[in-house]
Formats: C-alpha cells, sequence, structure tokens
C-alpha cells in the first residue's frame, strides 16, 4: 500500500516534470519567433539607462551609483515579468488550461521568467558600468550574486503578481500597484546585499540577506503554488 | 447578556486604560520622560491592527473553499476596520518621535516598513474596486490577501530586526521589557491590548452587520 502511495506520487513528481518541460519549450519556441520581449525589455532597459547617463552625466557617489540601478531593474522588471500573463490571449490561457496542471503552468512561466531577467539583468549591468564608468564594485562576484538573487525574486513575485493583474483584467496600473508593496521589501534586501558588494565587505557579512532572500523566495513560491490552481480555474 | 460581555468588558478596559494611562505614576527615564505613557496608546493599535488583518486571511482563506458572499464581506471588512488602526498606530508613533527624537518622520526602518503594510492593504482595496463581477472580485481578492499576509509579516517582524531603528527594542535600544520591570505599568499596558482587540473586533462586527443590510436593500 505504502510502496503504491510512493510509486503514485513519483509518477506524478515526472508528469509535473514532463508539463513544465513542454510549456518552458512553447513558451521559448513562441519567444525565439518573434523575438518581441527579449528585444523590447533589452531595447527599454538600455533607452533608461542611457536617459539616466544623458540626465546624470556622471555619478560621483557610489551609493547613488547602486540605488539608481536597482530602481532602473526594477521597472524594467515589471515590464518584463508582466507580460507572461497579461500579454497571453484568451485562446492561448485556454490551450495550456487543457494541456497542464496549474502548478506546471505557473512553474514553466516562473523558469522562463527568470530566464529572461537573467539575460536582462546581466546586459543591464553590463551596460550600466560601461555608461556610468566613475565607479566599478570591487567585490564584482558578490554584486552579480545580488543580480542573480534579484532576477530570481523579481520573476516570482512578479510572476505571480501579473497573473492576478490578468485575471483583475485591468492591466498596467494595477500590476504596479499590487507588486509594489510586495516587492519593497525584497528590494530593500537586495540594495542592502548590493551595497556590501560595493562597499568590498567580505562574504561573510552578506550571508543574513542571502539567506533572508532565498526564505522569502520559497515562500512566495510555496503560496504561489498553493493559490495559483484557485486563480486559474475560471 | 451572552453576546455583549465582551463589548461592555472592552469598553471599560479602553476607559480604565485612558484614565489610568495618564495618571498612574511611570517610570522617570531620560529622554523618555512621560512620553512613556505612549506606550498604552501606540501599541495596542498594531496590535489590534495585526488581529484584525489576520481574521481577514482566515475568511479569505475560508472563501476561497466555501465560495460564500459572507466570508467575503467579512474579510474586506476586517481589513477596513484594520486599516484604521494601522494609520492611528502610525500618527501615534509619529507624535511621539516628534517629542523624542526630534522629527514627525525621520527615516526609520520601523515607521518606512509599517507604512509600506498599510499601502498593501490599500492595494487589496483598489485591487476590489477594480472589478465589477462579485464572484470573481472575491476570488482574486482572497488570492491577493493570503499572498500578501507571509509579507507583511516579513515586513512588520523580520526587517526591523536586521536594520539598525532608534524605535524602542530595536538596535540596542531599550524595549519594553526592560521598564517592564516596573510592574506599575504592566496593571495599564496588558488591559489597553486586550481593551483595544477587543474595540477593534467590535468595530468590524459593526461594519460586517451594516454591509450585509446594504446588500440586503440593493437586493429587494
Amino acid at each position: 500500500m505504502r510502496s503504491l502511495f510512493i510509486n503514485k506520487s513519483i509518477f506524478a513528481v515526472m508528469q509535473l516534470a514532463k508539463e513544465v518541460k513542454y510549456l518552458i519549450h512553447k513558451e521559448v519556441l513562441l519567444e525565439w519567433r518573434s523575438k518581441y520581449t527579449i528585444n523590447g525589455v533589452l531595447l527599454y532597459v538600455v533607452s533608461t539607462i542611457f536617459t539616466c547617463y544623458l540626465s546624470f552625466v556622471s555619478l560621483g557617489d557610489k551609493l547613488t551609483w547602486n540605488a539608481l540601478f536597482w530602481v532602473i531593474m526594477l521597472f524594467a522588471s515589471i515590464n518584463g515579468v508582466s507580460k507572461s500573463f497579461l500579454q497571453e490571449t484568451k485562446g492561448q490561457q485556454l490551450y495550456s488550461y487543457i494541456l497542464a496542471s496549474p502548478a506546471a503552468v505557473l512553474i514553466s512561466k516562473t523558469v522562463y521568467n527568470i530566464l529572461l531577467m537573467l539575460v536582462l539583468t546581466t546586459v543591464a549591468l553590463g551596460f550600466y558600468a560601461l555608461v556610468f564608468d566613475t565607479f566599478t564594485p570591487p567585490d564584482l562576484l558578490l554584486y552579480y550574486v545580488a543580480v542573480v538573487l534579484g532576477s530570481i525574486s523579481f520573476s516570482t513575485v512578479f510572476t505571480m503578481v501579473s497573473a492576478i493583474a490578468s485575471k483583475a483584467g485591468n492591466g498596467g496600473m494595477l500590476m504596479a500597484i499590487l507588486s509594489f508593496p510586495i516587492i519593497i521589501p525584497v528590494l530593500i534586501l537586495l540594495i542592502k546585499l548590493a551595497k556590501n558588494a560595493v562597499d568590498g565587505l567580505p562574504w561573510e557579512n552578506s550571508y543574513d540577506e542571502i539567506a533572508m532572500l532565498l526564505a522569502v523566495n520559497v515562500i512566495m513560491v510555496a503560496t504561489s503554488l498553493l493559490l495559483f490552481p484557485y486563480l486559474w480555474r475560471d | 447578556m451572552n453576546k455583549t460581555w465582551w463589548k461592555i468588558l472592552g469598553s471599560v478596559l479602553v476607559i480604565y486604560t485612558a484614565i489610568a494611562g495618564l495618571l498612574l505614576g511611570v517610570p522617570r527615564l531620560p529622554i523618555l520622560n512621560e512620553t512613556i505613557r505612549n506606550l498604552y496608546f501606540h501599541v495596542p493599535m498594531w496590535f489590534a491592527m495585526i488581529v484584525l488583518f489576520s481574521i481577514s486571511v482566515f475568511y479569505s482563506i475560508k472563501s476561497l473553499s466555501s465560495k460564500s458572499e459572507i466570508d467575503d464581506i467579512k474579510a474586506v471588512e476586517s481589513v477596513n476596520a484594520g486599516i484604521i488602526f494601522g494609520i492611528l498606530g502610525l500618527v501615534t508613533g509619529a507624535i511621539w518621535a516628534k517629542y523624542t527624537w526630534g522629527q514627525f518622520w525621520s527615516f526609520d526602518p520601523k515607521q518606512n516598513f509599517a507604512a509600506i503594510s498599510i499601502l498593501l492593504y490599500f492595494a487589496y482595496l483598489i485591487l476590489r474596486n477594480a472589478i465589477d463581477e462579485e464572484q470573481k472580485r472575491a476570488k482574486i481578492s482572497a488570492i491577493y490577501n493570503i499572498f500578501a499576509f507571509p509579507m507583511m509579516v516579513v515586513l512588520l517582524f523580520v526587517l526591523p530586526r536586521l536594520k539598525d531603528s532608534l524605535h524602542p527594542g530595536n538596535g540596542g535600544n531599550p524595549g519594553f521589557n526592560s521598564y517592564d520591570l516596573d510592574s506599575r505599568m504592566r496593571m495599564v499596558f496588558y488591559p489597553a491590548c486586550l481593551g483595544w482587540i477587543l474595540i477593534g473586533f467590535w468595530v468590524y462586527t459593526i461594519r460586517f452587520r451594516i454591509r450585509t443590510i446594504e446588500n440586503k436593500q440593493q437586493q429587494n
């Protein structure tokens, strides 16, 4: 009896993995055909950085350097990730609804958004450091860890919020209002972690923030997985 | 009498703490001086808010499975009542800060995070306004409420501990427990917390009853 239960749950997990793999493949393929989101968001972030460069000319203070980067990332990621549910047509949603379980849909969207954000933030960091070259973080590796953690957290939070906003049927503004209060604590932790890298502190000082960020992400993913099935069926 | 005893208890406790909190003796501490009495009026607001928001999450979870309109109204009305207490908590804190820290709003993590957690619930109310269809509104706003609750807990209880704050109980500043040794304060503080939680709950039940009556009138 017990082994039957274990077999069943292994089968369910394998089925979920299969669905997730298929859906990610679908997302990447669709994106690869049009290349709309990735190019759009990349151009958005590059233009924003360039606008900031033209208005600030140079950033003398390293704290301003850090803060400005995260503000740009926040807005770029809201625009990038919110596409995931808001852009889908009713037909596309119905297609994945018939094809896969809600958990698979959510996981695949989140993973896809993490991939998208990783590309976006890496390019953005490179361009940002190129333009505002008065300062580079002494601990680039730790700064990049903060950027990677930021991509993951932005994706997990914004994916669920964009699902809520899309079901409410009122796109852009609702997305911003709903996601800001949720993302601010994460953003504060990220800026703190990035500031440690900017100040060149040893890694031991940052373990608290890294652990907190991972914990927040686990909480967010767990609540999203619990709630998404209710949101998904109409 | 069965249904009203807790209302009488709440009123008596709040009246008692208002009088005793202003008249009874308090320990003499530098800088704080008489402002220490704010403890009786500021901290209970947050307790009442947390209790009301927890009630709201409980009914949001319930309404997701029961799909009943009553649970939805309970969830939104407890948020409405909780926000009142949250704003009162911010205001009493800011007035106290003016006399001890010198400014109504200094860049203190506790103040900032409390303000953000209030924003979270304003966003919840705006989300409700954005959706017209009742069933859909109940479902989606319940989901957002449950999704936001863990973040509010992180904001109010976890993050302020990581940051340096002037707020009592943070960053080496003496917390309530250190002047709690004075048992005179305990005699007022605990009744104040219980009294304000009961009053908050009473406000919520009144709002809930008004809303159900309004809904019935609209249906007829």
